[in-house]
């Protein structure tokens, strides 16, 4: 998977990177979403930490395929903060490696009305400076 | 069962003036329903030796205005979530550490959106040892993921929990609108709710938009206003002028999974917190008389019936739907006060209050006709949660 890198339409609220979450939010640079995964027993791991919480096992960054489906969605239509207005199309968007691997998110490219729990969507990544942040749109837009 | 929470009792309660940008100073606010909940108990301010808040007026300031230096304080944020200054009043006045507990919530037009200025620290884990909201922001811990998603308000983390729940169960928007309407009703019959004039199911479905599948009438309304009880040893209630409300069983949760990652999402601490006062009470939900139930959002009250064992998981929406049941004269009262979504955002306080009216049998024109003898009180959203068994 080499994904798209798409420029945002307004800055983003991104956190301070750290040597956990580094992995997860510059990974998109190279158009590879990374997630954390236990090198022990393989569950994935988000949001990232240090030792597995299944077997306390060591956790390193790996590619996903990108690839999942819309677990929850809202249109949010109220502009909360002053530089970044609605519509905002915000989605939790679950990965299709392991069940419970939840990403919240914007979703791109997509009519509202078209929107559903389970629609399956593939990654691109918004460039913000050293930060890449995941994004998802439907398959085959 | 013996839990130490049933040797308190709230022996007072008080209720300031609410109303939308009043301009009232917060300790104004404050004194109006403390000193009322003091009266109500029989007690003058000297009797008062503890205090406890999560709020707008400091604990220091409340106790200087009545001129008092309490030996307990306590309150902040933890397992009980909004409710633990309450909670934690129960447990001092059963352990002899304070006789009469004042506890009060003070609101000034509070909104529930985080937008952080620049220059905010990320939200620490810190305790306020003043009673402030301090502690909130350690339950809002998993929040920087969503702010980046452009999610800064509960009414978006909200949204799509019951976008979700919509999804499994089909739950629908004429089934939360019918406790919007229910809520709306209840508070005309309220002189101190907001919003008394009534809305239809039409109204509530032609609200504009603010975060799908919520409108504006999913949305509690924003007030100044200032709720108090007094929390009393058990001892106390012979001597009550009103009558003393008993404390049946408490709950609460520390909210586990956050907002996003519970493995059972749509449900939430509210889960946990009903679970844990079950096991405190031999009551079971068939013996609750009436409900208040948090409402910050319409989906928040089916949250909690379904959470507290009213009904089955995904059940709530038929139980709600037409508005019958949930009416003043149904099987289950519900929010007989006008809830957040009406009477105003007392960010959980109301709900308490309300529930002591109710038992007392004072609610005037709302009273439930056939005197309640069990009220359910829960506050609390995402993973902030905690509830308690009232009886009369």
């Amino acid at each position: 998977m080499d994904a798209t890198i798409i420029e945002p339409q307004h800055p983003r609220m991104l956190p301070a990177l750290t040597d956990l979450n580094r992995a997860f939010w510059t990974g998109g640079a190279t158009g590879r979403l990374l997630i954390a995964r236990c090198a022990a027993c393989r569950r994935w791991v988000h949001p990232p930490v240090a030792t597995c919480p299944g077997c306390g096992g060591a956790v390193v960054a790996e590619p996903v395929s990108g690839r999942g489906t819309v677990f929850t969605w809202t249109l949010n239509m109220q502009q909360f903060h002053p530089d970044i207005p609605p519509p905002n199309l915000i989605a939790i968007v679950e990965l299709a490696e392991q069940s419970d691997l939840r990403i919240p998110t914007n979703i791109v490219g997509c009519d509202p009305d078209r929107l559903r729990c389970g629609l399956p969507v593939r990654v691109l990544f918004e460039h913000h400076g050293e930060i890449y942040y995941p994004v998802f749109e439907p398959e085959g837009a | 069962m013996d839990v130490p929470e049933k040797q308190a009792i709230i022996s007072g309660i008080g209720i300031s003036r609410i109303g939308r940008r009043t301009g009232i100073p917060a300790i104004d606010l404050t004194m109006e329903s403390s000193r009322a909940a003091i009266a109500d108990a029989g007690l003058t301010a000297a009797d008062i030796d503890g205090i406890a808040t999560l709020g707008d007026t400091p604990l220091r300031e409340a106790a200087t205005a009545l001129g008092i230096t309490p030996t307990y304080r306590g309150g902040g944020f933890d397992t009980g979530g909004l409710l633990s200054p309450v909670m934690s009043a129960f447990l001092a006045v059963a352990q002899g550490r304070a006789r009469h507990v004042l506890v009060y919530r003070t609101i000034q037009m509070m909104g529930g959106e985080y937008v952080p200025r620049e220059g905010d620290a990320a939200p620490a884990e810190v305790a306020d040892p003043d009673g402030g909201q301090a502690g909130l922001a350690r339950s809002l811990g998993d929040m920087g993921p969503l702010l980046a998603a452009d999610a800064f308000s509960a009414v978006n983390w909200l949204g799509m929990h019951c976008q979700r729940h919509m999804h499994l169960y089909g739950t629908t928007r004429e089934q939360l609108g019918a406790l919007a309407v229910n809520s709306r009703r209840n508070a005309g019959l309220n002189p101190s709710a907001v919003y008394r004039q009534p809305i239809t199911l039409d109204d509530y479905l032609a609200a504009r938009v603010i975060s799908t599948p919520f409108g504006l009438l999913d949305c509690d309304v924003p007030i100044d206003g200032s709720i108090a009880v007094v929390v009393s040893g058990a001892a106390h209630a012979a001597d009550c002028p009103s009558r003393p409300i008993r404390v049946e069983a408490i709950g609460g949760s520390a909210g586990t999974g956050g907002w996003v990652d519970r493995p059972d999402y749509p449900k939430m601490a509210s889960v946990d917190a009903a679970a844990e006062m079950w096991s405190r009470t031999d009551l079971t939900p068939r013996d609750l008389d009436i409900a208040e139930l948090y409402d910050g959002f319409t989906f928040l009250t089916f949250a909690w019936l379904e959470a507290l064992g009213i009904c089955g998981d995904g059940e709530s929406g038929p139980f709600v739907e037409g508005g019958a049941r949930i009416a003043l004269d149904g099987q289950l009262p519900l929010n007989t006060y006008g809830g957040q979504l009406s009477a105003g955002r007392m960010h959980g306080y109301w709900v308490l209050h309300e529930a002591c009216v109710q038992l007392r049998g004072d609610g005037g024109a709302r009273q439930v006709a056939r005197q309640p003898e069990v009220a359910i009180v829960s506050v609390g959203g995402g993973p902030i949660a905690g509830c308690m068994l009232l009886t009369r």
